[in-house]
């Protein structure tokens, strides 16, 4: 396998945190953090009616499919799309070819003002993203000390009806 | 490439059902969602074009319990089938942890196979995975069907490397768990082996 993507208890403390801040200095109506590959890692705001599990997998979608036009035009990436609807407007952007940024706001926002705040959250996220990336470099992303211990067992134990 | 988070303690991993065009991909993920319990699945999502044919993607989250204290999740994709789509199908693929190759057991749908397994090898080469070292199982489904071939000769052509293969009738949910178990399985066994 290609490796796998860890996330500690730290650098998630501090996501969340770069979230709840950037939810509420934007105004948003909701911040999501997810995994390119389509994994929820934060949420702030008005989340409750949200299926975040849903929209994970289809903004996850939407950016590949926006990365993969990009490739066919040669450009190298298109960072960010705004998405308007009625009621609620979507941000989203590339956080150091890692994750993706949604923003959610409505008519208290603006898009003026989220893209200005998603700059300066952007720019945290991108760091904490490079010290996770590079605290599992360090070793500190290895499985086997925490799945060495699975046994066989366990995983059937799993499938049984 | 799994998600492990510890913070929330949840191990997050990718399966895509891969195959030629109409061989059932999309009901296999719908018979698992029909028969989950409401509390272990979330929603189905099918992008498909209007005669319901799948346009970029079908997508299941499952969660399938706790391992050592950790929530395993599986998310679930279905690739579009038809030939043109090709560049969905290597976006899909991209973070994969395991594949189901859903063959269509039906003689006339032989070269079908084939061309789609050629291109499964090939697209996962192009984002550096290697389908020989990744968790992998071989469906051969619509086995009620009259005109399909021996499960021996489907088996020569589709999987010579001999990785766990189920026969199936998806519209009946023949085989199907069987499947998604054992391509879960050996992902999950792939993670115990530090992959």
């Amino acid at each position: 396998m290609n490796g796998n993507f860890v996330m500690f208890e730290e650098e998630q403390r501090q996501i969340q945190s770069t979230c709840d801040r950037l939810a509420k200095d934007a105004n948003a109506l909701a911040v999501l953090v997810i995994d390119k590959n389509g994994q929820e890692i934060a949420r702030s705001g008005q989340t409750e009616h949200l299926d975040v599990t849903s929209l994970s997998s289809l903004f996850a979608g939407n950016v590949a499919a926006t990365g993969g036009i990009a490739k066919l035009l040669a450009e190298k990436e298109f960072a960010g799309q705004f998405h308007e609807g009625e009621k609620t407007n979507v941000h989203i952007s590339l956080v150091a070819q890692r994750a993706i940024l949604v923003v959610l706001f409505d008519g208290h926002s603006s898009l003026g003002l989220v893209r200005l705040r998603v700059r300066k959250a952007s720019d945290e996220l991108g760091r904490i993203f490079e010290a996770v990336i590079t605290k599992m470099n360090k070793g500190g992303g290895g499985t086997p000390g925490l799945f060495g211990e699975i046994t066989d067992d366990d995983i059937d134990n799993l499938f049984n009806e | 490439m799994s998600f492990i988070n510890y913070s929330s303690r949840e191990i997050n991993c990718k399966i895509v059902y891969y195959g030629p065009g109409l061989c059932g991909k999309t009901t296999n993920l719908q018979y698992i969602y029909n028969k989950t319990n409401p509390e272990a699945k979330g929603k189905m999502i099918s992008l498909a074009t209007e005669t319901e044919r799948t346009l970029f993607f079908d997508f299941l989250p499952l969660s399938l319990g706790e391992i050592r204290g950790f929530k395993t999740r599986f998310h679930l994709y279905t690739v579009p089938g038809q030939v043109f789509y090709d560049a969905s199908r290597k976006l899909i693929l991209k973070g994969v942890d395991g594949v189901c190759f859903v063959a269509d057991s039906q003689i006339a749908r032989t070269e079908a196979n084939i061309e789609s397994l050629e291109n499964l090898r090939t697209n996962l080469e192009e984002q550096g995975y290697n389908l020989d070292k990744l968790p992998y199982v071989v469906q051969y489904n619509k086995r009620d069907l009259p005109d399909v071939a021996p499960v021996a000769e489907l088996r020569e052509l589709l999987n010579p490397t001999k990785v766990p293969d189920y026969e199936a009738v998806a519209t009946t949910g023949v085989g199907v768990f069987d499947t998604l178990k054992a391509v879960a399985k050996l992902v999950l066994t792939e993670l115990k082996r530090g992959g």
